[in-house]
């Protein structure tokens, strides 16, 4: 294997471990945990390419983590603001009962 | 891959093992941080030492403390006893457990039977902190700009979203 | 002589590397950097802590520790033998990985921080190119420290002041980190002994060339100094442990050797935040006159860390506790608009540097004066008039 492919399959398993645990937990704060260790895993993605790709002198690799991380930050913020309103109105965060659209 | 980034990896992944199966919120958030450190070292060993700082800034600093404020402010009481769930047909976990497997399997596959991945292992030249901020000041100004954008509506509709209502005694006192 | 005076530190640690077979050499030397700094700064905290107790007796009209050693100078080994031989005490109900693990993080990234900062000519253990980053990378791990401290003794007084520390911490991150950010906007790099450099030179009247001797540079000193105190839980911003309240906050649980650790960390996290504030502003290891750079630069360093020391100390003895209602006000209100209005006259002073019309310094001066002073007052008059930072008015007392 290149040191390429191992941290691709590094990040592969990251990313199978943070899909299983969105899918499978059924309150909402470990599914965001789950997506952030998705995004975590696209972001070893790039720098892994970045490092090993034909260009690394590009910094087209780091700035695009760089976004990334900033967006991760955003998506939880509102992501975590929207849990905790929900759990006041509901007193809940199973994401099995937040079966209604009405409020 | 070198003794310490296999170790980084093995922490990453036994981490993120324990974020998604531990049964205590706060053990699961906890280590999400060790999960998050140890990809930043990866990315450390991977030479990139700015993004390595950013991550553990914003990751640990920030984002692991907002899961850990937001698991204390949402004790789930337990499943609601006067709601009885009702019967399923197909149990979810296998389901999930099933996919998630599934397109690990279909991805590392193609990890491994590529021909298209680049060979490279000569030593990287990595952007210094200066190139780095001219170039997101120049070539990619416009992602920064809307990155602060959104960065600035995010937080203001967080602010919106878990605001409480102020009692009717806090407004008569005026604050 | 000068020079080797200067260099002595360093050469003595060439001396001993020079001594081990060469394949061991970059361990030793990384070895003897991390257990100089070590030495250093534990002995530092031990006589601060002597210099805390004293100077806060004679602010306060006593007299202070005097029984241990002349003028009580041994009263930190009383401490730390007492430290070290008391029971180690661990809550039955609490997480015991979690309690146990709490003090080693808060520790641990505090002594890493140390790693970046120039103590003197060539004297830093790490040139990182994003040394700066690193430093508050670092330093917002200890916010995990003093969660887990909080969660893991299962206490609800713990968790209260784990849950306002945390707080306090992330609102003066954003005001700290704002007023470093100007100071990289002018110097034009995030490693620290190149900001240093960026502070050589002297100008008008063989003053320095530190950035605390311009408009922007004074205001931006004066907020990193108030958001360090606060984000090393000093008085007057010790509400995290305030004694009268929540007794020690997330420490409560802790006794012994790890209570120890934390009261450790504490300091060492003042001394290096002093360091960062003296090398963004009060020009490092350099001298502040030309005449006087014959002085060892490590000597320049230390003094102007006693001075900080000296600062927190007086203002310790001097201010009192503010409510948590007043500090997030003060955090969110003031501190960091008047950071985004430094980093404002920081990137005018920039602009502004290549006038060279006569006069053109003190057309500088004046502006980037005014850019300060008018949002400064506009700010403040605000927030008094509407009773924001004021005394607090009970409704049912008058």
């Amino acid at each position: 294997m290149t040191p390429l492919q191992r941290y691709l399959v590094v990040s592969t398993l990251l990313f199978g471990v943070g899909l299983a645990g969105a899918l499978t937990r059924r309150n909402a704060i470990l599914v965001l945990v789950g997506i952030e260790l998705m995004l975590t895993a696209a972001n070893l993605n790039f720098i892994a390419f970045w490092r090993y790709g034909p260009n690394p002198e590009s910094a087209a690799g780091i700035v695009f983590t760089l976004f990334a991380i900033a967006v991760a930050a955003a998506e939880t913020a509102v992501g975590l603001a929207l849990i905790i309103k929900i759990y006041r109105h509901r007193r809940t965060t199973h994401l099995d009962q937040m079966d209604t659209l009405k409020g | 891959m070198e003794p310490a980034a296999f170790i980084a990896a093995l922490l990453a992944l036994g981490g993120a093992v324990a974020a998604v199966s531990l049964r205590n919120l706060i053990h699961c958030a906890l280590c999400l941080v060790l999960t998050f450190f140890s990809v930043a070292g990866l990315f450390l060993g991977l030479g990139a030492e700015f993004v390595s700082f950013a991550q553990v800034m914003v990751y640990v600093g920030a984002i692991a403390i907002l899961i850990v404020f937001a698991s204390l402010m949402t004790r789930d009481p337990g499943a609601d006893p006067a709601r009885v769930p009702e019967p399923r047909a197909i149990q979810p976990w296998p389901l999930g457990l099933g996919i998630a497997g599934a397109v690990t399997g279909v991805l590392l596959a193609c990890v491994g039977s590529s021909r298209l991945l680049p060979d490279v292992t000569a030593p990287a030249v990595a952007p210094s902190v200066r190139e780095l901020g001219q170039e997101l000041m120049t070539r990619y100004v416009v992602a920064l700009e809307v990155v602060g954008l959104l960065l600035t509506a995010a937080m203001i509709g967080a602010v919106v979203l878990a605001v409480r209502e102020p009692r009717p005694l806090d407004r008569e006192v005026g604050r | 002589m000068a020079q080797t005076l200067d260099q002595l530190l360093d050469l003595v640690q060439q001396r001993l590397v020079a001594l081990w077979p060469a394949p061991w050499q970059p361990w030793v030397a990384a070895f003897l950097g991390a257990a100089a700094i070590v030495a250093t700064f534990g002995g530092l905290f031990a006589l601060t802590t002597w210099l805390e107790r004293k100077g806060l007796a004679r602010i306060q009209n006593r007299l202070g520790p005097n029984r241990v050693g002349p003028y009580g100078l041994l009263q930190p080994i009383a401490d730390g033998l007492k430290m070290l031989t008391k029971e180690d005490i661990v809550p039955r109900a609490a997480d015991q990985w979690i309690h146990f693990l709490a003090p080693i993080l808060k520790v641990v990234p505090v002594l890493l921080a140390y790693s970046v900062i120039p103590f003197g000519r060539h004297l830093v253990a790490l040139d990182l190119e994003a040394g700066l980053l690193f430093f508050f990378a670092v330093g917002s791990a200890t916010e995990i420290a003093v969660f887990m401290a909080g969660w893991g003794s299962r206490n609800k007084y713990s968790l209260l002041g784990a849950m306002r520390a945390i707080a306090q911490l992330i609102s003066y991150e954003v005001p700290l980190v704002l007023s470093a950010v100007s100071v990289v906007l002018v110097a034009g790099t995030l490693s620290l002994p190149a900001i240093v450099d960026s502070q050589a030179g002297h100008g008008w009247a063989g003053l320095a060339n530190w950035h605390v001797f311009t408009p922007w540079g004074l205001a931006g000193f004066v907020l990193f100094m108030i958001a360090a105190t606060a984000k090393t839980n000093r008085s007057p911003f010790d509400l995290p442990e305030g004694e009268s309240e929540i007794i020690a906050g997330h420490m409560v649980e802790y006794s012994g050797f790890k209570y120890a650790l934390f009261y450790l960390g504490e300091y060492l996290s003042l001394f290096a935040i002093s360091g960062v504030g003296i090398t963004l502003f009060l020009g490092g290891w350099r001298a502040p006159v030309a005449w006087l750079d014959w002085v060892p630069s490590y000597l320049w360093f230390g003094a102007k860390l006693l001075g900080c020391i000296a600062v927190f100390i007086w203002l310790r003895g001097t201010m009192p506790r503010l409510r948590a209602d007043q500090l997030m006000n003060f955090a969110w209100k003031f501190m960091l608009p008047m950071s985004l209005v430094t980093l404002v006259a920081a990137a005018m002073w920039h602009a502004t540097a290549t006038w060279t019309f006569p006069g053109a310094g003190l057309w500088r001066w004046v502006l980037g004066a005014a850019l300060l002073l008018l949002p400064y007052r506009a700010l403040s008059r605000s927030l008094t008039q509407r009773g924001r930072l004021g005394p607090r008015r009970y409704r049912f007392a008058d």
